[in-house]
């Protein structure tokens, strides 16, 4: 299924649809009203994709919204004007902009799963702004809507409808929600980080699916997202965010090819670091023949076998419910396998988390993917990073301290920050005191699991920067887990391929990036989006990726 | 704040815009500076109550069993609000009565949070077979009605102070089982709690230092209207007959022991009054503490005022 792509006069020509001129907007936080949007313009013509990029903070989602001339509560639209299709949403009144929400402008949230009922077929969903509004009879609805679940690929379109949404696939579930949000032939659609929850493989189908019905009823879209690949694949035109401000606009494969703004540039700079292959060394952690299962369910991990040499990184990929992170388990001890040994330093290590003694505790810790709930909130960075200190070092008082700030300089922080609650930190810093934690116990393995998955591509970079500099300084190893090619890239030295829990491909980084590779590798090394506007047309054309009925 | 010296990117300077960092101290200010002024006459009975029974001694005009020669005698300058049926100062069993009253209540809801904090704590981190044990223990307990279970108990085990603690702090423990079990298991699924458990903490002190600081606000909450229901059961058990007995002063048995009185309201208005100022302590209490309960959950549950 190949679409001719002819975004390149798109812009001219073009009907104006929508206008936004100087606006600001306020949240209210602290007892005090703050700017979050400072003076943003933004046109888009009709039929034309906007993509909105940022990091978290920057304010993409308010100015997303803010489009529909919605404020989410706890913000205000304070001034400036939002036209749309010459109409002036700034100040119109909430009934007005009742009509014209779901359908003429449309919205696509992030989390599909949440934003369905799980009461209601999802054929009631779907239809449900098109019949309310009048706009069509309820066959008619679901006729249309049949045509939209075939446009948007998902399988068996007929019948699909009549699933609740527990009963189909996260990529599914999104693709419904744009059908739901195509219903009424919207003249824009605003998309939320449709796929930022979705795998790799399940990405592109989406990207293909939202692309198609996108070109083929000719509506305009505000695309946002903090994936600079996947942007450049939807959107003709760029608008980089920052700080409720514009940094830079521009067509897309100039922006791609000619970034301008110093911001801009280090965003298109992130993924640059390039990590020298460690010579090979003994194992220090060998897992052997693992079979697992949670309870007396179905196996979830089945003859896994992975080594972590000492000193070098082992990355483990694959897509979730591959059984990554219950390999981590297994290794922590969390869960005891039902088969199979876990091997440290060549001893075999107590199954049991309860059978394990505190030196061996020790010497394997772990760092969580959300540092928010990793951490307790009611703990200060000081208590935080002191207690596996004190807990297996027995260091205490001014000693405790000092060495706190070490930890602290080591992951680039200063004492000023023990006396901080977790709530004080930024995303970036609560992961560093994370890290200072897990080094804090002197460990020779550390589980990273998806460590940086919920930061910014910036943010991102400085933490795996810092896990490289402790790494060489400190000779440890990382079980590093996560579905993120590029981040694999940077950091690895050698590569696990995980699919439904079995091991499909080991080796040096080197050798799984060259081909031949197995099926499951080949379709997860293709489906990462690179930074190119041609790429996604390149795979669907030459089908590496076949389009799901999973 | 100083920043680190890290080229391009420094983690300190990272965002801009998080939160103000304030003192405890400071935080209590400012949440006493919002407060409303139902929050504030509750906060003032409560100090008033606190300290009479603090210092009920001085404050009395007499000794807490003086007996005096004319039993219900009239309000007159000696003595302020009369006697009572045989003949002992009310005005300064009402103050004593604060001292007895609420300090009982007191340790018995310390004792009812001590027994179900701790076994909701365990309950919610181990989970398995004890945490089916405890909840169906107390579930048994919840369904025999407690006023007639304690006055049961207490007639087998006879009403002392001693034991009227630890009996209606059993019975009331089971409620805080419930709450504590309820509200940790949110914070038992946290990464925290695994990390603690990872790095080989024992159970008292994830316990402790883990989960007891995130669930203090429902957990003071609770406390709250909990000393409430045990003052008034105190004060029910009092007034049948088996709660504090005499001569310690306790309002619970002074509205049973004036209740006759006030069939004379007709002839004297304020003998008919004298039974009531005992009731009116004890509700005046209980509204005070609701409503202090009331602002410190609306505070706490991150509810926000409209703007």
């Amino acid at each position: 299924m190949s679409i001719n792509s002819d975004t390149g006069n798109k812009t001219n020509n073009k009907e104006v649809l929508l206008q936004i001129k100087d606006l600001h907007i306020d949240g209210f936080s602290d007892n005090k009203w703050h700017d979050i949007i400072k003076g943003v313009d933004l046109t888009l013509h009709r039929g034309e994709v906007l993509g909105l990029i940022g990091e978290s903070g920057a304010g993409k989602s308010t100015l997303g919204l803010a489009a529909m001339g919605f404020a989410r509560p706890g913000c205000r639209l304070k001034s400036g004007s939002i036209a749309f299709d010459g109409q002036e949403l700034m100040g119109m009144r909430e009934s007005e902009k009742r009509n014209l929400w779901g359908t003429r402008i449309a919205y696509v949230a992030q989390s599909a799963a949440a934003a369905f009922n799980p009461a209601f077929r999802l054929m009631d969903q779907t239809i449900e702004s098109g019949v309310r509004g009048n706009t069509a009879s309820e066959s008619d609805a679901k006729k249309d809507a049949r045509e939209l679940f075939e446009a948007l690929q998902l399988p068996d379109p007929h019948n699909i409808g009549d699933r609740y949404p527990h009963q189909v696939s996260g990529g599914q579930l999104q693709r419904v929600m744009t059908a739901m949000a195509m219903s009424s032939r919207p003249d824009l659609i605003i998309f939320d980080e449709p796929t930022t929850a979705l795998d790799v493989t399940t990405q592109v189908n989406v990207l293909a699916a939202i692309r198609k019905v996108v070109r083929q009823y000719n509506t305009a879209a505000i695309y946002i997202t903090h994936d600079l690949a996947v942007v450049a694949q939807m959107a003709d035109v760029i608008k980089v965010l920052r700080f409720g401000e514009t940094m830079e606009e521009a067509e897309t494969r100039k922006m791609l090819s000619h970034p301008e703004h110093p911001y801009t540039k280090s965003l298109w700079a992130v993924r640059s670091i390039e990590k020298q292959p460690q010579p090979a060394a003994e194992n220090v952690l060998e897992i052997k023949n693992v079979t697992a299962a949670y309870g007396k369910g179905e196996d979830v991990l089945h003859d896994v076998s992975i080594n972590l040499p000492r000193g070098r990184t082992v990355a483990i990929v694959g897509e979730s419910g591959s059984g990554k992170s219950t390999a981590a388990r297994v290794v922590t001890g969390l869960l005891p396998p039902s088969r199979g040994s876990v091997l440290f330093n060549g001893e075999a290590l107590p199954t049991k988390l309860s059978g394990r003694s505190v030196d061996q505790l020790r010497r394997i810790q772990m760092i969580y993917q959300s540092a928010d709930t990793a951490m307790n909130p009611r703990h200060k960075v000081r208590d935080i990073i002191g207690r596996p200190l004190a807990f297996y070092h027995d260091v205490s008082g001014a000693a405790l301290d000092k060495r706190v700030e070490e930890l602290l300089h080591m992951i680039e922080l200063d004492a000023s920050y023990m006396d901080r609650f977790p709530g004080e930190l930024s995303g970036g810093q609560k992961q560093r005191i994370c890290i200072a934690r897990a080094i804090a116990a002197d460990p020779e393995v550390v589980i990273c699991d998806e460590v940086t998955s919920a930061l910014d591509q910036i943010v991102q970079e400085g933490i795996l920067k810092l896990l490289l500099k402790l790494q060489q300084e400190l000779n440890i190893s990382y079980l590093f887990i996560t579905h993120d090619i590029a981040t694999v890239k940077a950091i690895s030295d050698e590569i696990v391929v995980m699919y439904q829990g079995k091991v499909v491909e080991q080796g040096d980084k080197a050798a799984i990036f060259a081909p031949p590779h197995p099926e499951y590798t080949e379709l997860l090394l293709a489906s990462v989006p690179e930074m190119d506007p041609d790429w996604l047309d390149s795979v669907l054309g030459a089908e590496k990726v076949p389009l799901d009925a999973s | 704040m100083s920043t680190t010296s890290d080229k391009g990117y420094s983690a300190a300077e990272e965002v801009g815009s998080i939160l103000e960092q304030r003192s405890r101290w400071q935080r209590i200010k400012l949440a006493l500076k919002s407060a409303p002024i139902s929050a504030w006459f509750g906060m003032i009975v409560v100090a008033v109550y606190i300290v009479v029974a603090l210092f009920a001694p001085l404050i009395a005009p007499y000794a807490e069993d003086q007996i005096f020669a004319v039993p219900f005698g009239p309000w007159d300058s000696d003595h302020l609000v009369g006697t009572d049926q045989i003949g002992r100062d009310i005005l300064t069993r009402l103050i004593y009565g604060a001292r007895n009253t609420m300090g009982i209540a007191f340790a018995t809801t310390l004792l009812a949070f001590a027994i179900g904090g701790g076994l909701g704590l365990a309950a919610a981190i181990r989970g398995g077979w004890i945490d089916q044990i405890l909840s169906r223990f107390v579930d048994v307990l919840m369904a025999i009605p407690s006023l007639i279970f304690a006055l049961m108990l207490l007639a087998v085990f006879g009403s002392s102070i001693f034991n009227i603690i630890c009996i209606i702090a059993m019975l009331d423990s089971t409620r805080v089982f419930r709450l504590t079990r309820a509200v940790s298991m949110n914070v038992v699924v946290m990464d925290y709690l695994e990390a603690a458990k990872l790095r080989g903490e024992k159970l008292g002190w994830i316990m402790i230092h883990e989960i007891l600081p995130n669930i203090l606000p429902p957990m003071v909450a609770e406390f709250g209207l909990r000393f409430c229901f045990v003052f008034l059961t105190i004060a029910s058990l009092s007034f049948l007959g088996v709660g504090i007995q005499p001569p310690t002063a306790d309002w619970g048995s002074m509205v049973r022991e004036n209740a006759s009185l006030i069939q004379f309201a007709q002839y004297d208005l304020k003998a008919g009054i004298t039974p009531l100022l005992p009731a009116g302590a004890i509700a005046l209490l209980v509204v005070a503490v609701n409503f202090i309960v009331d602002w410190f959950l609306h505070k706490t549950s991150g509810l926000k005022d409209e703007h």
